[in-house]
């Protein structure tokens, strides 16, 4: 704070030779926004004028405006009952995996937040989950669920065909989706509990405050802003979710999720209007759910853009 | 699922200890070697049976042993002669190696114009920056896969650069934003006393004193880049533009029938070696960027 003050306005800012603090600094971030803007909002921009007009790629070069308003794409997403059936498995694969983390993850933090020896080979191994490609993860668990070679009907005696049927597909897809990342969860959380002075636990025990109460009370609190920008990170990723069952399963058995429903319309069914419309609702839904986080870790942001 | 109840131990079993030995040196209590031992299991036992899929051909494979009965190499021996997976891993190696270095001198100039320089909208911009890394790629995905038709840059290795940058220019410059916050200023602002520019500072003191944050920050976006798989479907169509998740995803074997399981699995493991070591050597600066900007704020 006090650096800022110093930097803000005095002779040095002045005296050096060359451009205005200012201008370098519209130089120096130019080259990005105009990338981000190429790549990112023109493509939006793009998706949803192509979401509001009829385009087929069977029939090319026909580009014409969509019904009503341009909306004809959208009405047949929302009378569609794949549409609802992708939305409804996105939500719960969502809210199952990343509840399934936050818990799994906490207590692998706890756990190596505990272990005073070996922590760095520790953090390796949980980093192993992490590094190893969403596409092996799901090829991974697909062998180990094989109903012959896989290592589960093996141990349970039964020979169920996991990927093969409904509830089960997404059950494995759970699995697996927390196999990956609960461990990412257990990193961040760990980090956060290594900034919690240790003399407050020290003083609660004094004080007479049970393991129970010293978590309720010391550690969820002070980790709460670590374990926000976790549960963000999550729940948008697990919301996008694309790999795992394109691979596990190519979306067969419940397990087409909004990603994967809209790149079905517009490669396999080759409707591009359609396709994007998808894909600007995927983005909207994704938009609102941040947002909703971004009330919450604000400050956050807003840190980091401080001096 | 072991750790959930390992949870319930830490919290259940703590109250006894800490009054019972309290001035006594600490000595690990018998459930954290349970929670450790459950942590390592249920982190590489799964990788561990992908391996020993890969050791095992023909009869050995629907055996569901834990060791290969007779471990072979036939397998890895297979997919190196597949010209598609070898073509796959080249095309990976330059698309990730390429989007890393340009997200990093793009990223490196921007970031540092936000960790340390003064001007309107800052705050805009990082929101900007940050909420790209939200964006959902489906939604860049489908109309660039219009566009790259129309222009001809549909299943090629530029055509999967470009849209890579969406995911890592943001990661690069988020990473370095918060390395760059970290840099004491009195080093910069000797220089500025010294007559030196702002850029020149920048060049001569950040960069320099930098390196492990820009070192971090290259891991982890070669790491997203070499791991990105929805463009990669979407935007190729043949092997001569695959990246290898893509090339695993589309895995056929010599029949058209069978799963190659066995092939499948050693590719698998093949390209995670890269990963598995850049973990190896480089833990504390992947764990240090993971968690840059998620501590502090």
């Amino acid at each position: 704070m006090e650096a800022a003050s110093i930097q803000a306005g005095t002779p040095t800012g002045r005296r050096s030779r060359g451009i205005s603090e200012r201008r370098l600094a519209a130089y120096m971030v130019s080259p990005s926004v105009v990338l981000i803007a190429l790549v990112a909002a023109y493509p939006i921009g793009y998706a949803i004028w192509l979401s509001l007009h009829e385009y087929s790629v069977r029939v090319a070069g026909l580009s014409r405006w969509a019904g009503p308003l341009g909306l004809r794409n959208y009405s047949a997403i929302f009378h569609d009952t794949e549409f609802w059936q992708a939305l409804r498995t996105t939500f719960i694969f969502t809210a199952c995996s990343v509840t399934l983390e936050v818990i799994i993850g906490m207590a692998m933090a706890l756990a190596m937040h505990s272990a005073f020896r070996g922590q760095g080979i520790l953090r390796t191994v949980v980093l192993v989950p992490w590094a190893v490609l969403t596409v092996v993860t799901a090829r991974m668990w697909q062998t180990i669920f094989d109903p012959t070679l896989g290592v589960v009907n093996a141990i349970l005696g039964t020979n169920t065909v996991w990927l093969g049927q409904s509830p089960e597909a997404l059950i494995v897809m759970i699995i697996a989706d927390v196999w990956k990342t609960a461990p990412f969860m257990a990193l961040l959380l760990l980090a956060g509990l290594q900034v919690i002075p240790g003399e407050i636990y020290e003083a609660a025990k004094v004080d007479g405050a049970t393991t129970w109460q010293r978590f309720r009370k010391i550690t969820l609190p002070l980790l709460m802003p670590a374990l926000l920008v976790a549960l963000i990170f999550r729940t948008l990723d697990a919301l996008r979710i694309f790999d795992l069952p394109f691979v596990l399963t190519k979306g067969a058995h419940g397990t087409n999720t909004l990603s994967l429903e809209a790149y079905q319309t517009f490669t396999a069914n080759n409707i591009i209007g359609k396709g994007a419309a998808l894909a600007v609702v995927t983005f909207l839904i994704v938009m609102a759910v941040s947002f909703i986080y971004i009330r919450f870790v604000g400050g956050n942001i807003r840190g980091l853009a401080e001096d | 699922m072991a750790t959930t109840t390992t949870a319930d131990e830490v919290t259940t079993a703590r109250p006894k200890k800490p009054r019972k030995q309290k001035a006594a040196t600490p000595k690990p209590p018998w459930w954290l070697w349970l929670a450790v031992a459950a942590i390592v299991i249920f982190c590489l036992a799964p990788f561990y049976w992908l391996i020993n899929i890969s050791l095992k051909t023909g009869p050995d494979l629907s055996g569901s042993a834990i060791v290969p009965p007779n471990p072979t190499l036939d397998n890895y021996d297979s997919i190196f002669k597949n010209d598609d997976f070898v073509h796959a891993l080249g095309n990976s190696a330059i698309v990730s190696l390429t989007t890393t270095a340009l997200a990093l001198v793009v990223g490196s100039f921007c970031a540092y114009a936000l960790a340390r320089l003064k001007f309107p909208m800052k705050f805009f911009l990082l929101g900007l920056v940050l909420s790209i890394t939200t964006f959902p790629p489906i939604a860049i995905a489908t109309p660039v896969f219009k566009l790259w038709t129309d222009i001809g840059l549909f299943n090629t290795l530029p055509g999967l650069i470009i849209p890579y940058l969406t995911f890592a220019l943001p990661l690069a410059i988020y990473i370095l934003v918060s390395f760059f916050k970290e840099i004491p200023k009195d080093l910069e602002e000797a220089a500025l006393v010294d007559g030196a520019t702002r850029f020149q500072a920048f060049r001569k003191v950040v960069i320099p004193l930098a390196a492990p944050g820009l070192a971090t920050a290259g891991i982890l976006t070669f790491i997203s880049a070499w791991n990105e798989f929805l463009f990669a479907v979407t935007l190729t169509s043949t092997p001569k533009a695959r990246t290898v998740p893509a090339a695993i995803a589309f895995f056929t074997g010599s029949t058209e029938f069978e799963e190659p399981l066995g092939t499948i699995a050693a590719a698998s493991v093949v390209i995670s070696i890269p990963l598995i070591f850049l973990v190896l050597f480089f833990q504390k600066r992947i764990v240090a960027g993971l968690t840059a900007g998620a501590v502090k704020g």
